[in-house]
């Protein structure tokens, strides 16, 4: 099945599990967690990074899996929001889009979550975004936070309630 | 205590925050194959001759579909899903092909290896109003008539002291539902199953049985969950049909096919662009006598589709002298379809902006202005509204946005100003069934309906713990399966009336014939069939929408800091997925009337910009401030829930309410969406 000049070997850990895997050296993440893993959580909305439905942490930093191929993710650990809802308990993060209703079709939502965990993490570690002013201490005003999040498309437009979810999680 | 009305959390929430919902693609198969669609490269003609050896030769390559290489299927109504019968191109990005292999890297390498000739024919698809070919469609796509006329417009133009005469546009849209539509089809031992990505199960069922010559028995389709739609999944598009032919062509095993976000821009249907002719003739009060509106919108040459943006000036407004009328042109270009209120959506941006120039010309407030000329009864079919309360939804919205100081100013660089615009949207009612059935203490309610992030997984449950009068906890669902009782797709707002009202009937049935008490495996069904539309009552929901806008005064920069709506739209069964329909709404409204455009290059026949790169919809940093409200409003006639439906009235007036504030904000007239810096930036003061 498939070419042999296409395969390569590769370990990551995906939701806390260590998986080694021949992967098709030309597939990303995304690919990889959903096709061949089973793992749906992430989406595919466009598969150009375009669209942030993809969004899960490796190594704790966001980024689009459909950015990123398959080999180059050797050692690292991947982190999708099923996982983060380690032994059923929702994160924060997740809870509060629940409460805030901040989501509507769903297919969205694992992304911005993935997201929003993310944007929060950089926002604690002091990196400024381009809606304040750079020199200055950030400050998580709604405005900051609709620019941290604005790489996650939603088309149902739950905008308002996922600024709102992330101001909860936040305080959380 | 009445389940209706209660501020219930999504029941398919945890499911949707933790990515385990699982959607079309994503069905639990195994050793599934991959197919992948080729597309057509010109606008018109005929595949001349087709190479796939090379393709054929990649290892893990299973199959290569081609035109007349197929099984034979059936024609039926809708042309588009004649598939690969013959090698016909009526636009460019047709299917003409699809690869099948066992991953899908394969699969994307094998379908770049296929090389197609072709005899080009020459094409058109160049959309003009001014076009000597323009057509009168049969009738609308809502059963009713193309053109309506009352009393003499052409004289009331001239005889009124006050007349606006505009022509309006908006451009073409594409849904771009998050999810890219997707099958998952399987052909196994005389019988399809379909994981499919759609609004209406039944409907796909009915038509891929047609199309296969097969029995619906020998059809399962199964969506449970719908990563959007807008009206694109609202009927089978031609790649369930790829994927049917895939799976039958490999029976035993499973074909995945998600369509690639560039391929929705030619496959899955689209908003078409519209010219509105808009004319408005009115006494020195303001009170109207006269309105009209001539649409004219591009449909494609496979497949014709009306735009019926004339619809809503039938209604709106009370004037003696009215006209509406609705015109194709058929051009070599995709399909167009249903796209969230379709008609009302596009059809109440020309008459919105109109009625604000009509007042900036009297100098009246457009809230005034509106309520001057509200109808008695409904001004086309004279029938009395079952509930009317736009007058309602502007006061109370003016009350609650600060209306009364509007005055336009300046804040820094930034030139501030507000609008108003009216929403409309037909309150419809379908045909369904449901099943209600009591097993171990618990009610299972099952129907063939859809949630597309509309909520009806968590409203359909609290419609049947009061119409059983039981707690909602006893209450399970299941939507999104044909083994359920048949129902109407979720479109035209339509589903929880139509569904709640099925429900209803069947709870009904159920206790007359159990009682409270019921045996394991009690079961009744119960249906509701109506024609859609209400025979002594015109039943409409309606809104008012405020936006503000803040225009940079040297770089015509536009921001909408703030939009409000209130709504008018029966009994809510769920404030808070509600909440999110009307929000959702409006937020596609923004989108729509600041980003959205679809530029298609007549050289070639096709969008240009077919991706989220460049095709822009609305991010979160535009919409940081979109408030939704309702009025009470008790409908007794328009069904027994006295549901109207909210899916899509979010989404009317939003884009006239925005251009009015750009106006005020700025003093220049925006008439043509998007509302884009650089067509304000030359008249800035």
């Amino acid at each position: 099945m498939g070419l042999s000049g296409f395969r390569a070997e590769v370990g990551f850990r995906v939701d806390g599990e260590p998986h080694t895997l021949a992967v098709d050296t030309r597939s990303t993440v995304l690919d990889v967690l959903r096709d061949t893993l089973g793992n749906t959580s992430p989406k595919k909305g466009c598969d150009r990074g375009q669209c942030g439905a993809c969004t899960v942490l490796l190594d704790g930093r966001r980024v689009l899996s459909c950015l990123v191929l398959a080999v180059t993710a050797g050692g690292k650990d991947i982190l999708t929001a099923k996982g983060l809802a380690a032994n059923g308990r929702l994160h924060p993060v997740q809870q509060a889009f629940l409460d805030n209703d901040a989501l509507q079709c769903g297919y969205c939502t694992p992304g911005q979550v993935c997201s929003a965990v993310g944007a929060l993490d950089e926002f604690a570690d002091g990196k400024p975004s381009h809606a304040g002013d750079v020199t200055a201490e950030p400050e998580l005003t709604r405005a900051e936070i609709a620019e941290r999040i604005s790489g996650n498309l939603c088309r149902c437009g739950a905008y308002t309630a996922i600024i709102s979810a992330i101001e909860q999680a936040a305080d959380a | 205590m009445s389940a209706i009305g209660q501020d219930i959390p999504r029941r398919d929430g945890y499911a949707k925050v933790t990515g385990t919902a699982t959607y079309a693609y994503e069905a639990d198969v195994d050793n599934a194959a991959y197919c992948v669609l080729l597309q057509a490269s010109i606008a018109r003609g005929q595949v001349s001759e087709i190479d796939i050896t090379e393709a054929l030769a990649l290892p893990g390559v299973l199959t290569i579909l081609t035109p007349g290489q197929v099984e034979k299927i059936h024609q039926v109504d809708d042309t588009e899903l004649y598939v690969l019968q013959d090698g016909e191109v009526d636009y460019r990005g047709q299917i003409i092909g699809a690869v099948v292999a066992d991953t899908p890297e394969i699969a994307h390498h094998a379908a770049s290896l296929v090389h197609f000739s072709y005899h080009v024919d020459e094409h058109d698809s160049t959309f003009s109003p001014d076009r000597h070919d323009l057509y009168k469609p049969d009738r609308l796509g809502t059963g009713e008539p193309t053109d309506t006329k009352t009393g003499d417009i052409d004289a009331a133009m001239r005889k009124a002291p006050h007349t606006i005469t505009q022509t309006y546009t908006t451009a073409t849209n594409h849904n771009n539902p998050m999810e890219p539509h997707a099958t998952t089809a399987l052909w196994q031992d005389d019988a399809l199953i379909l994981w499919d990505s759609t609004q209406g199960v039944h409907a796909v069922r009915t038509t891929i049985a047609q199309v296969f010559g097969l029995d619906t028995d020998q059809v399962r389709v199964i969506c449970p969950y719908v990563g959007g739609g807008f009206g694109a999944k609202g009927e089978p598009h031609p790649h369930i049909v790829v994927a049917t032919l895939a799976a039958r062509a490999l029976p035993g095993r499973p074909i995945r096919l998600a369509l690639t976000r560039a391929q929705m821009f030619a496959l899955v249907g689209y908003r078409p662009p519209t010219v509105q002719h808009t004319r408005l003739a009115a006494d020195e009060h303001g009170t109207l006598t006269g309105i009209a509106l001539a649409a004219v919108n591009q449909t494609a040459r496979i497949t014709e589709f009306t735009e019926n943006a004339g619809s809503p000036t039938r209604t709106m407004y009370a004037a003696p002298n009215r006209a509406t009328s609705h015109r194709l042109v058929v051009l070599d270009v995709a399909v167009p379809t249903w796209m969230r209120a379709p008609g009302e959506c596009p059809g109440m941006f020309g008459p919105e902006v109109a009625i604000d120039e009509l007042a900036e010309a009297l100098g009246v407030d457009p809230i005034d202005l509106r309520v001057r000329n509200e109808p008695e009864v409904d001004p086309d079919s004279g029938k009395p509204f079952s509930s009317r309360n736009l007058v309602a939804c502007l006061r109370e919205g003016a009350d609650r946005f600060g209306w009364a100081d509007r005055a336009p100013r300046r804040d820094g660089d930034w030139l501030v100003g507000t609008g108003v615009a009216a929403s409309v949207f037909p309150a419809f009612t379908m045909q369904a069934t449901a099943a209600i059935r009591y097993d171990q203490g618990r009610y299972i309610v099952e129907i063939g309906a859809a949630d597309l992030g509309t909520g009806a997984w968590t409203v359909l449950p609290q419609i049947a713990a009061d119409a059983l009068e039981v707690p909602l906890e006893q209450i399970d669902i299941g939507i999104g399966d044909t083994t359920y009782p048949r129902a109407s797709v979720a479109g035209g707002s339509t589903g929880t009336a139509t569904w709640g009202s099925a429900i209803l009937t069947a709870a009904e049935a159920f206790r007359d014939k159990f009682g409270d008490d019921p045996d394991d495996g009690d079961e009744m069904e119960g249906s509701i069939s109506k024609p859609p539309f209400h025979e002594d009552y015109a039943t409409y929901a309606f809104g008012a929408q405020f936006a503000e806008v803040r225009v940079h005064a040297d770089t015509a920069e536009i921001r909408v800091p703030r939009l409000l709506g209130v709504f008018a739209a029966g009994r809510i069964v769920n404030p808070r997925t509600a909440r999110s329909q009307f929000t959702g709404g409006m937020t596609m409204g923004l989108s729509m009337a600041l980003h959205e455009s679809s530029s298609l290059d007549p050289r070639f026949g096709h969008v240009i910009n077919h991706d989220l790169a460049e095709y822009h919809i609305a991010t979160c940093a535009d919409a940081t401030n979109v408030e939704a409200h309702w009025i009470d409003e008790h409908d007794p006639h328009v069904n027994a829930l006295g549901v109207k439906g909210i899916g899509e009235i979010g989404i009317v007036g939003t884009a006239a309410a925005i251009v009015n504030a750009a106006h005020h904000a700025t003093g220049v007239r925006v008439r043509d969406l998007p509302l884009t810096l650089d067509k304000l930036l030359p008249g800035l003061p």
